[in-house]
C-alpha cells in the first residue's frame, strides 16, 4: 500500500511571464497526510491545481497511478481525487443538502437513492453542518460554507471509494475560515480519511498545525520546493526564517512574558 | 470512521423530512403547471372572432385523436385545426424555447439576469431580419422575392446563430470559454446590431418601417404548420437534451473548476448548451419576432417555488413559459379585439414590472 499514487516530475507552471511553478518533483502515497506550507505567492495553490489536472504544466508530468494525469478522462479522475478549493462562491440559492448532494450526484451515479442521501446525511453531520441542511448556502457564515464544502468533498471521496479503491484528497486552506475548534476537527477528518488508504494533501498556513498533523512537509517559496521531508527533520530556525521572514524557535519555549499560545487538542465531539 | 463502518442506509429525521419536502413540492408544482398548461391551450384554441367553447374544442381534439369522424363535422373543426391550434402549438413552443434559453443561459454564465437578448443572440437575429425587410426589395429578386415569409425567418435564424458563433469565437482560448468575456463581448455586439438596425430603420421607407416595427414586438400571428414543422424540429431537441445538461450545469454552480473536479465535462457541457439556445432562440425569433423577458421572468419564479436544481428547474421553466406565453396570447387578443397587441408588448408589459418587483425584493445586494 505504500506504492506512490501520484507523482509529479519536474512541474514548472509559467503565466504572464512569471514562473508561478519551478521544478517541482512530489510523490503523494496512500495513508499519507502530505502538508504543503509556504508563505504567499510561492506557488503553493498553483501547485495543488497542476496535481489535480486543474491546471496544465507548461513542463513536467504527472502520473497517477502509472498513468499521465492530463489522458484521464474528467468522470474517471473524479472517482479518484476530490478537491477542496479555497473558496466556492454561489450565486443561486442552493440549500446546504443539494451543495453537498453535487459530490455524488455524478460520482455515485451507481448507487441507489437512498444510499446517495444517506451518504449526504453522513457527511453533513461528520462536517458538523446536518442542522444546516435545509439552509441556504449563501446565507451562512464563511466558516459553515468552508464546512459544508468540506461535506461535499467527504461525500465525492466516499461515493468514489465505491469504484475506485485508490484515492487522493486534496484541501487547498480547508481551515482559513475556521474557529480553532473546528481547525483541529476537520483536520482531524482528513487524517481519519488519510488512515483509510487516501494520499492527502493540504495547503495550510498555520506551522503549529502543519508540523503536527503532517506525516510529510513539503516547504515551497518562489515557486520552488526548497525543503520536503518529515516535519522533525525538514524544518529548521534558519529555514523558516529565510522562507517566512519570521523569527521562529521551533520546539522552544518563548521568551518570558510573552503571551503564548499552543493548541493541543480540539473538543469537538463528532455530531453523528 | 463512521462514514465508511455504515453501509445500511439510515437517514437523519430532519434530513429525511427535507428531502420528502422538496420531492412534494416537485411533484406539487411539476403537475400544477402540466394540468394549467393543457388547461389554458384549451382556453386559448376556443378563444377569438369565433368562440368555441372549451368543452367542445376538447371534443374536437378528442375525436382527432381517436379519428371519430363523426364528430370531426362543422366549420368550428377547420378553425380549430387550421388555425388556432397552429398558433397555440407554435405558442406553447417558443415560450417553452425561450424560457429554457434564458434558464440555461443563466446557469452558464452563473448569473441571474443572462438572457438570450443580454449576449446578442437575439440583436443579431433581429438584425438579419431587420436587414431581410429593408434591403430586401433592392437585392433580392426574382422568385426569392415572391417568398418573404420564408426570407424572414431563415434571415433571424441565420443572424442568431452567426452571432452566437462569433461570441463563441470571441470568447474561447485554447479550447477554454471565458464565460466573462462571452457576457462583455454580448453586451458590445448587442450594440453594434442594435446601432445597425437603428441605421436600417433610417432608410427604411414608410411600409418597411412599419413592417420592421410590428415584427420587433413580435406576434403569433402568422401561425401555421408549415411555421411550426420548420420550428420544431429546432425547439423540441432542446427540450430533449435538458436531462443531459441538468446535472452539468448544477456542477458548473461552484465554478468551472469544482465541476472538472466533479467529473463534468465541463467544455462539452458549455458548448451544447451554446449551441442549443443560439438555435432555440433563432428559431423563435424567426417564428414569432423579438419577445423580451420569458426567458428571464420564468426561471425566476420557478426558482423562488422550487430552488435552483436544473434537474427540475429546466423542465418546469419549460412548461411556465409556454404557459407565459400562450396566456400573453390570450390577452393580445382580447385586449383590443378585434384587433391584437403585437405580443411582444404583452410580455414586457407583464415582465418588466414583475422584474422590478424581483430586484426590489431582494434583501440583500446583488452578486453579478
Amino acid at each position: 500500500m505504500r506504492e506512490t499514487l501520484i507523482q509529479a516530475r519536474g512541474l514548472s507552471f509559467r503565466a504572464g511571464g512569471r514562473d508561478l511553478v519551478r521544478e517541482a518533483s512530489l510523490e503523494l502515497a496512500p495513508g499519507t497526510t502530505t502538508i504543503l506550507i509556504g508563505p504567499n505567492g510561492a506557488g503553493k495553490s498553483t501547485l495543488l491545481k497542476l496535481m489535480t489536472g486543474e491546471a496544465k504544466p507548461s513542463d513536467g508530468e504527472i502520473r497517477l497511478d502509472g498513468e499521465a494525469l492530463a489522458a484521464i478522462p474528467a468522470w474517471r479522475l473524479a472517482c479518484q481525487r476530490a478537491v477542496m478549493a479555497q473558496h466556492a462562491r454561489l450565486v443561486f440559492p442552493f440549500s446546504v443538502y443539494e451543495v453537498a448532494s453535487l459530490g455524488v450526484d455524478g460520482v455515485g451515479r451507481a448507487m441507489t437513492r437512498l444510499r446517495r442521501d444517506a451518504l449526504v446525511g453522513e457527511s453533513l453531520a461528520a462536517a458538523g453542518v446536518l442542522d444546516l441542511a435545509g439552509r441556504a448556502y449563501q446565507t451562512l457564515s464563511g466558516g459553515e460554507q468552508q464546512r459544508v464544502q468540506f461535506a461535499r468533498v467527504l461525500c465525492q471521496i466516499e461515493a468514489g471509494r465505491s469504484v475506485a479503491s485508490r484515492q487522493a484528497l486534496f484541501l487547498d486552506e480547508p481551515i482559513a475560515s475556521l474557529d480553532l475548534c473546528h481547525q483541529l476537527a476537520l483536520l482531524d477528518m482528513a487524517r481519519a480519511i488519510a488512515a483509510r488508504g487516501v494520499a492527502v494533501l493540504i495547503v495550510l498556513h498555520d506551522l503549529n498545525l502543519a508540523v503536527t498533523y503532517a506525516d510529510h512537509l513539503v516547504v515551497m517559496d518562489q515557486g520552488q520546493i526548497i525543503a520536503q521531508g518529515a516535519p522533525a527533520k525538514t524544518l529548521d530556525d534558519a529555514l523558516l526564517r529565510q522562507v517566512f521572514k519570521v523569527d521562529l524557535s521551533l520546539s522552544r519555549a518563548p521568551a518570558p512574558g510573552l503571551p503564548f499560545l499552543l493548541p493541543q487538542q480540539h473538543r469537538l465531539t463528532p455530531a453523528a | 470512521m463512521t462514514l465508511a463502518a455504515r453501509t445500511t442506509a439510515n437517514l437523519p429525521a430532519g434530513l429525511a423530512t427535507l428531502i420528502a419536502g422538496r420531492r412534494r413540492r416537485a411533484l406539487l408544482a411539476g403537475g400544477a403547471l402540466t394540468l394549467g398548461c393543457a388547461l389554458l391551450a384549451i382556453v386559448a384554441i376556443g378563444q377569438g372572432a369565433i368562440a368555441i367553447p372549451p368543452a367542445r374544442v376538447a371534443e374536437i381534439l378528442w375525436a382527432r385523436f381517436t379519428g371519430d369522424a363523426a364528430l370531426l363535422d362543422g366549420r368550428d373543426v377547420l378553425v380549430v385545426m387550421n388555425i388556432r391550434v397552429p398558433r397555440v402549438l407554435l405558442g406553447l413552443l417558443v415560450g417553452a424555447g425561450l424560457a429554457v434559453s434564458g434558464a440555461l443561459m443563466q446557469g452558464l454564465f452563473r448569473n441571474p439576469l443572462a438572457d438570450p437578448g443580454l449576449v446578442g443572440v437575439s440583436a443579431g437575429a433581429g438584425l438579419a431580419a431587420a436587414a431581410t425587410i429593408v434591403l430586401g426589395d433592392r437585392f433580392l429578386t426574382g422568385t426569392l422575392m415572391k417568398l418573404p415569409f420564408a426570407v424572414l425567418p431563415f434571415g433571424a435564424f441565420c443572424g442568431g446563430l452567426i452571432s452566437t458563433l462569433a461570441l463563441y469565437l470571441i470568447a474561447t482560448r485554447q479550447g477554454r470559454t471565458s464565460v466573462a468575456t462571452m457576457l462583455l463581448a454580448g453586451v458590445a455586439l448587442g450594440a453594434l446590431a442594435g446601432a445597425m438596425t437603428g441605421l436600417l430603420a433610417f432608410i427604411s421607407d414608410d411600409r418597411q418601417l412599419r413592417d420592421l416595427t410590428f415584427w420587433s414586438m413580435g406576434s403569433l400571428g402568422g401561425a401555421s404548420w408549415t411555421k411550426l414543422s420548420a420550428i420544431a424540429p429546432i425547439i423540441i431537441p432542446l427540450l430533449l437534451a435538458m436531462p443531459l445538461l441538468a446535472r452539468g450545469l448544477n456542477g458548473l454552480m461552484l465554478g468551472e473548476a469544482e465541476a472538472y473536479h466533479l467529473g463534468i465535462p465541463v467544455q462539452r457541457i458549455k458548448a451544447l448548451a451554446i449551441l442549443l439556445v443560439a438555435l432555440a432562440v433563432g428559431a423563435s425569433v424567426a417564428a414569432a419576432g423579438l419577445i423580451g423577458f420569458v426567458g428571464i421572468v420564468m426561471p425566476h419564479l420557478i426558482r423562488l417555488a422550487i430552488g435552483p436544481d436544473h434537474r427540475l428547474l429546466l423542465p418546469l421553466s419549460a412548461l411556465g413559459g409556454a404557459i407565459l406565453l400562450v396566456g400573453a396570447d390570450i390577452v393580445a387578443r382580447l385586449v383590443v379585439a378585434p384587433a391584437e397587441l403585437p405580443i411582444g408588448i404583452v410580455t414586457a408589459a407583464i415582465g418588466a414590472p414583475f422584474f422590478l418587483w424581483l430586484l426590489l425584493r431582494r434583501s440583500g445586494p446583488l452578486d453579478v
